[in-house]
């Protein structure tokens, strides 16, 4: 059969026919192959029968005239479905630049986005993101300008590629923030909340929550701007609380105000902060509750940071039976 | 995953939208298509109902604030009925019920 793939195909498909009608019994084999071979250099159906008719013909030293007025029949039947065959290879090709294109832009975002987090001589930083699908639309940043922390996290409402663009908005706007001057959690919320709401779709908004830590008074402040609020963990109570804060989501109004929050840090306290991915997360048929995460976070917070937050995802995913519906991140802040 | 959404006309200009199963990335865009028109109703009135939605995700809350914004433009009042607890839970921590609340007293004016 070396010499198939060289040959023309209705020399092939005619040769073949004309072996099967006279019964060789090898001839049936073939045809399989033969079949793979047309399926995979894209023959459409309307043409196979187009080849059969004109195969016939060579062959048949006497054919009949209703069989190939059938044929032909049949030829005109199947033009229907030569057009779809035709376009469902096209939208298979399409498909896969579309793909290649995904690919890229989820590198190019993965690049964008790189969560560093910082060394810090007064607490100890983990965080971990990962999302549901090629493209994430939560995002992180934390920032130690060498006097005070500044720890964003933030959930852009929606999925997929329009969510991932909106981010990468945040992530420049936040950028624009000047490094040695983080801000007030208040100001910098009601800020960012004018350019979503003049910049992205009616149907899109971002819950972000935004904290500063100074090492000096030992206060964290911070502000919400709908976000599902983390968790403060106190050693002297040992108890986990949360670290509640209200305010309207980015982009549903335009001139949101937001509330500052403060809490004194004593050493030993951690800060636990997450995106809804986190608390929306199915077990079973239920959804994990936030106390089940207070439990998973229990078990593991003697940990360093970095390990605790990867433990609290492993477990997390492991309820989840390895798959998250949402994007999901999770920092830990140990003072 | 499939829903089915129940428009009813309550009165002139006003209608009530039920939603039956999960509103979700799939499902949400249905969503969209069957409650937008009825928020541009000038001076209408829109309840959507959620008593037999069993679950949705952050896209269906993103079709709720989009109908929300453009029932403001259009003074048309928008309002939420069935939440159950989890969703009632997620419509307070992102702000959304303090918009809808607003819509209730200003007669649909969200942005006020």
């Amino acid at each position: 059969m070396g010499t198939m793939e060289d040959e023309p195909h209705l020399a092939v498909y005619r040769d073949l026919l004309a072996r099967y009608v006279a019964q060789d019994s090898e001839a049936t084999e073939e045809s399989e192959r033969l079949s793979e071979l047309f399926h995979e250099r894209g023959v459409s159906p309307d043409d196979l029968v187009a080849m059969h008719l004109d195969a016939l013909k060579q062959i048949a030293v006497n054919p009949d005239r209703v069989t190939l007025r059938s044929i032909d029949f049949l030829m005109k039947m199947m033009s229907g479905y030569g057009h779809d065959y035709r376009e469902h290879q096209e939208l298979k090709s399409r498909q896969k630049q579309l793909d290649t294109e995904i690919d890229v832009a989820a590198e190019v975002q993965k690049a964008l986005l790189e969560g560093k987090v910082p060394s810090c001589p007064f607490a100890d930083i983990g965080a971990v993101s990962v999302p549901a699908k090629k493209m994430s639309g939560d995002y992180y940043r934390i920032v130690n300008d060498g006097k005070r922390l500044a720890v964003t996290i933030a959930d852009i409402v929606g999925k997929g590629i329009p969510a991932a663009m909106c981010m990468s908005m945040i992530k420049y706007a936040m950028d624009s923030i000047p490094e040695n001057n983080q801000g007030a959690p208040s100001s910098i919320l009601a800020n960012l909340n004018r350019v979503v709401e003049r910049n992205v779709d009616p149907s899109m908004f971002i819950t972000m929550f935004y904290g500063v830590y100074d090492p000096e008074t030992h206060i964290f402040s911070n502000s919400s701007a709908g976000h599902e609020p983390g968790f403060y963990y106190s050693k002297r109570e040992n108890r986990f609380v949360d670290l509640e804060a209200r305010g309207l989501s980015l982009g549903l109004a335009p001139e949101s105000k937001y509330k500052e929050y403060a809490r004194r840090i004593e050493p030993g306290d951690m800060i636990f902060l997450l995106t809804d991915g986190v608390t929306e997360i199915r077990k079973d048929h239920d959804f994990i509750e936030r106390e089940q995460i207070v439990e998973i976070i229990r078990e593991v917070m003697h940990m360093p940071a970095a390990r605790l937050v990867r433990h609290v995802m492993y477990e997390l995913k492991k309820m989840q039976k390895y798959s998250f519906d949402d994007d999901f991140t999770f920092i830990a802040m140990k003072f | 995953m499939n829903i089915s959404i129940e428009r009813e006309a309550k009165g002139e200009k006003i209608y009530l939208v039920a939603v039956e199963g999960e509103i979700d990335v799939f499902t949400a865009p249905e969503l969209k298509k069957g409650l937008l028109p009825l928020t541009e109703i000038e001076d209408g009135k829109l309840i959507l109902d959620l008593n037999k939605t069993k679950y949705m995700d952050s896209t269906a809350l993103g079709v709720i604030v989009a109908a929300l914004k453009s029932a403001a433009k259009h003074n048309c009042r928008f309002s939420v009925i069935g939440m159950t607890p989890r969703i009632k839970r997620l419509f307070e921590i992102t702000g959304l019920m303090d918009l809808l609340t607003r819509a209730q007293i200003s007669g649909g004016s969200a942005n006020a």
